[in-house]
């Protein structure tokens, strides 16, 4: 029984991740992660 | 075997996230811009690294969180847990580029300082605080008077953006260097004591800093793969505990929020009583070529012999 829960509760958590993900998605946060992460970052080269 | 397997992938993931070749040459495109921006890698890889093809998962959460309009950051936190939920800290022993390379600078022939418990069990906390404070909590509080946040833990601190950003940018591009000042010089500060350190200091930055694998961390009692201690094939010799950079004793804590799941233990237990777990189910372990540890009988025998003492 103590076998079966730990195998579900990362299972959970890997569905909710992936739910989180298409949220992110859908509301346009992969779109703010790619014009953060396709040009320079000054402030994480040193030069911000 | 699975000491050069391991280095072999660290080292193929780290090419393989960082294969844009233009971005390295002098006058080039100075980074890639395709759509595979859009996505995180698992472990930490700085999104402005010349060749990176995917984006650094806390860097992403940090702009996300410090953008003018505030959202909750769902994608990135999601993939965060999805990573975490499947394999832990796993990421941080097989699939992180700057762990690979502190594990090469340890293999410098100078003497080796094993911290004391009494300062690396508080010490080992840092990196919590740096998660909690850096990457959340300023991002998310601190505002400048134009309304945006500051990625404080990639400025101030980051030294794999200053490795894989900065110094590649600063080296290829002279119209960058006049920019020169204060930060970057405090930054290769940090780089430069994180690599002085890792010569003396198993994997330094991700025991004490690393605020990914902070988060990595919280998942390793309930992630789905695990190592999972025989504990009738164990003789408590102590092999595992001595042999494992990280400081841990994995007879007794296989899930311990400091191990990065390197497999060294494994491979040092005479009883083949460690293995890798997926659910539950054990899928890799080491073959110890013999049938030593095979059973209970061959576990007396052992403390018979006293061969570990």
């Amino acid at each position: 029984m103590k076998k079966e829960i730990t195998g579900r509760i990362p299972v959970l958590l890997m569905i909710v991740g992936l739910g989180m993900c298409v949220v992110g998605v859908v509301t346009g946060e992969a779109g703010v992660i790619f014009m953060k992460a396709a040009r320079i970052c000054m402030e994480c080269i040193g030069l911000g | 075997m699975v000491k050069h397997v391991r280095k072999i992938i660290q080292a193929g993931w780290g090419i393989l996230t960082n294969a844009y070749v233009r971005g390295f040459i002098p006058g080039g495109p100075m980074l890639y811009q395709g759509p595979l921006k859009h996505f995180c890698v698992p472990g930490m890889n700085c999104y402005s690294c010349p060749g990176a093809l995917g984006a650094c998962p806390v860097g992403s959460l940090q702009a996300v969180l410090n953008e003018r309009h505030r959202r909750f950051p769902f994608y990135v936190l999601g993939w965060m847990i999805f990573v975490g939920a499947a394999v832990g800290r796993f990421i941080c022993g097989w699939l992180c580029l700057f762990g690979l390379l502190q594990e090469l600078l340890y293999k410098i022939p100078v003497r080796k300082v094993r911290v004391a418990d009494k300062v690396d069990r508080p010490l080992r906390y840092l990196k919590y605080i740096v998660l909690a404070v850096l990457v959340v909590g300023l991002p998310l509080l601190y505002r400048t008077r134009y309304g945006a946040g500051d990625p404080s833990f990639c400025k101030y601190v980051c030294p794999v953006g200053t490795l894989e950003g900065g110094v590649p940018h600063v080296l290829l591009n002279g119209t960058l260097r006049p920019a020169l000042g204060w930060l970057f010089r405090w930054k290769m500060l940090l780089l430069v004591l994180c690599i002085a350190a890792s010569v003396v200091i198993y994997r330094p930055f991700c025991r004490y800093i690393c605020p990914l694998g902070a988060f990595y961390a919280l998942f390793q009692r309930f992630s789905l793969v695990r190592i999972r201690v025989d504990s009738d094939a164990c003789i408590n010799c102590g092999a595992c505990h001595r042999v494992c950079g990280m400081q841990v004793d994995p007879h007794v804590m296989p899930d311990s929020a400091e191990c990065i799941r390197c497999g060294e233990c494994m491979k040092a237990c005479p009883v083949n009583a460690l293995s890798f777990t997926a659910g539950g189910k054990g899928f890799c372990s080491r073959s110890t070529g013999s049938n030593i540890g095979s059973n209970t009988g061959n576990k007396k025998h052992l403390r018979r012999l006293d061969v570990f003492s």
